[in-house]
């Protein structure tokens, strides 16, 4: 089972200070706290993307390849790609090259996004979310398998013998997950590719999750890529954890108190019992995150938020010292201990080569006088 | 056949005319039901009650317990009986956000009976500019008559008086209610849309 953190990229003000990092300082942090994610011995570091204030997610694969060169082993992935405003042309090609700087260390999920506006600035309709994620992915899934792409569409221009460069690194497209909280059409569509499935699993109450996750894992097996509970699942999380609850309360509510998102609402208390947000001790956290598989089975993938509403990067670098050293060890423990041999691991780039039969190198070749603009597809006639 | 009547009351105060007329309302509509050979069952969802949980709701985006159960009745009601105070020449605030953290579609075609209390009859027009065309825009069967008790309403038994707006929209709300094609849209989760379809949509 893989753990790691996702990170929404907000720039908010410290309740307890006042003061908000400026947008140098909140790029800087994002980097350490990735880099400190891979040092405690998590798996998974994940970006979202946004492209207003107060966030500083847009341009996701910057952020990862510059990661990418300053870690090792930690695989650098999105939460989420915003598939629906974003050309999938663009996404097949920065995501293949980040592939290849990183040595196969990414993977993506795929979501649509939650700010309105993005849509139109865009040039998009936001009553088209589901049919531009749907029209979207199935033509990046092709550009990263077809040498060249001859396609047609509702939302983008056409192409006529098109090919994305650099092609996928050993011949293996980067894993996709697809998220949602609560759209049954993306559900359908992971399971319709076999491909792993994310419920975000933060904010909202377990019911929501409870349903995609059932809902992906029977279509699933409907489309023939093994039985329910070898679909691939995901989950979000969120905690904040000090040695005593107390404590870990105290410090932690005026951050809740004041958050975008839910800030203002209901109290802290409530908010644990009505979503899966933990805040108490590492052992408590250890026993709610156990819980999870009650609700959605054996799953593949753990990440939780650690780096929001303000809290100042000293804590979030305690944080994540705490959920490496004293959480994760116990997690990984306990839930292998649970898992049946049958439930596979999550997909990484070295287990999708080896079942493709190994790497193969798939660079296309133009033809020498390309500058003419003949494209591959005429250089095979 | 039982038919289950959700009465919504927004009325604020302890005891509120509100709710007097939500009530009145409920047993008229029940009346009227039997008449036709429905059982009847009635659901009261007190708004003040959930007035908090409506708040937390439109800032987390989803509801709490409670609140989730209010939803669960007025969705699944085969008729809504939905009573406001008049504030500020419209329906009440509270009214308003309760209708807005339903979920889309959640009234689509259901039979609704709408009905306002003031202080004045001055205001008897808000059911008309306000009310009606809020249920219109989420899809409600609205009975013609609406019915506004102004507080002379409950010391008159003149012609035209509240008890006969009363029996007349309820009357007409058990005619939608007996009429209403039967079926649920399937649930999306239990049939979902086929991919093959989605990408040919």
């Amino acid at each position: 089972m893989q753990f790691g953190i996702f990170t929404v990229g907000d720039v908010t003000t410290d309740p307890t200070t006042g003061r908000a990092p400026t947008e140098h300082e909140r790029i800087k942090a994002t980097v350490e706290i990735a880099k400190k994610a891979e040092e405690v011995g998590l798996d998974v570091f994940a970006t979202g993307e946004h492209h207003n204030p107060p966030f500083i997610a847009s341009a996701p694969t910057t952020t990862l390849a510059y990661i990418g060169a300053q870690t090792e082993r930690i695989i650098l992935s999105t939460a989420t790609t915003l598939i629906t405003t974003t050309d999938p042309v663009l996404i097949a090609e920065n995501y293949a090259k980040l592939q290849h700087l990183t040595d196969g260390r990414v993977d993506l999920m795929m979501g649509r996004g939650n700010t309105g506006p993005v849509y139109p600035w865009f040039g998009k309709d936001i009553r088209d979310g589901i049919p531009l994620a749907i029209e979207n992915y199935h033509l990046l899934h092709r550009l990263w398998r077809e040498d060249v792409v001859s396609w047609e569409g509702r939302f983008r221009t056409p192409l006529q013998g098109f090919t994305s460069t650099p092609r996928p690194l050993d011949g293996v497209p980067p894993f996709v997950w697809h998220g949602s909280i609560r759209s049954p059409e993306i559900a359908e569509q992971a399971a319709y590719y076999g491909e792993g499935f994310f419920a975000n699993h933060i904010f909202w109450p377990k019911e929501h999750t409870e349903r995609m996750v059932g809902l992906y894992r029977r279509r699933f097996e409907h489309y023939g890529h093994g039985s329910a509970d070898q679909a691939i699942v995901g989950l979000g999380g969120q905690v904040f954890m000090r040695k005593s609850s107390q404590d870990a309360v105290r410090e932690f509510r005026p951050y809740f108190d004041n958050a975008p998102v839910y800030g203002h609402g209901p109290s802290l208390e409530d908010f644990m019992e009505q979503t899966p947000l933990t805040v108490g001790s590492p052992q408590q956290v250890i026993e709610r995150t156990l819980g999870f598989r009650e609700y959605v089975g054996d799953y593949q993938r753990q990440l939780f938020l650690m780096d929001h509403a303000g809290l100042p990067l000293r804590t979030v670098l305690e944080q994540l010292e705490i959920l490496g050293g004293e959480v994760v060890p116990v997690l990984r423990r306990e839930f292998a201990a649970l898992r049946p041999a049958h439930v596979p691991d999550a997909p990484t780039h070295a287990s999708l080569v080896a079942a493709a039969g190994g790497p193969k190198d798939s660079t296309v070749h133009a033809a020498d006088d390309d500058v003419t603009g003949q494209s591959p597809e005429e250089v095979r006639r | 056949m039982t038919s289950t009547i959700a009465v919504v009351t927004a009325g604020l105060g302890r005891p509120s005319t509100t709710r007097l007329l939500a009530d009145r309302l409920a047993e008229a509509t029940d009346r009227a039901l039997r008449l036709r050979d429905e059982e009847v069952h009635v659901e009261v969802v007190e708004l003040r009650e959930l007035a908090h949980d409506i708040t937390d709701n439109l800032l987390t985006g989803f509801p709490g317990t409670d609140l989730a159960a209010a939803i669960r009745t007025v969705a699944g009601a085969d008729a809504v009986v939905a009573v406001t105070p008049v504030f500020s020449a419209s329906y009440s605030g509270l009214f308003k956000s309760f209708f807005d953290v339903l979920e889309d579609g959640a009234l689509e075609g259901k039979p609704v009976l709408i009905a306002a209390t003031a202080g004045t009859a001055r205001h008897s027009l808000v059911l008309e500019f306000a009310v009606r065309p809020l249920f219109a825009y989420l899809g409600a069967t609205v009975a013609p008559t609406g019915v506004f008790g102004a507080t002379e309403d409950f010391g008159s038994t003149a012609s035209g008086a509240l008890a006969d707006r009363v029996d007349r929209a309820a009357r007409e709300l058990a005619g939608l209610v007996v009429g209403r094609p039967s079926g649920d849209a399937p649930d999306p989760f239990d049939n979902p849309t086929p991919f093959a379809e989605l990408l040919g949509g």
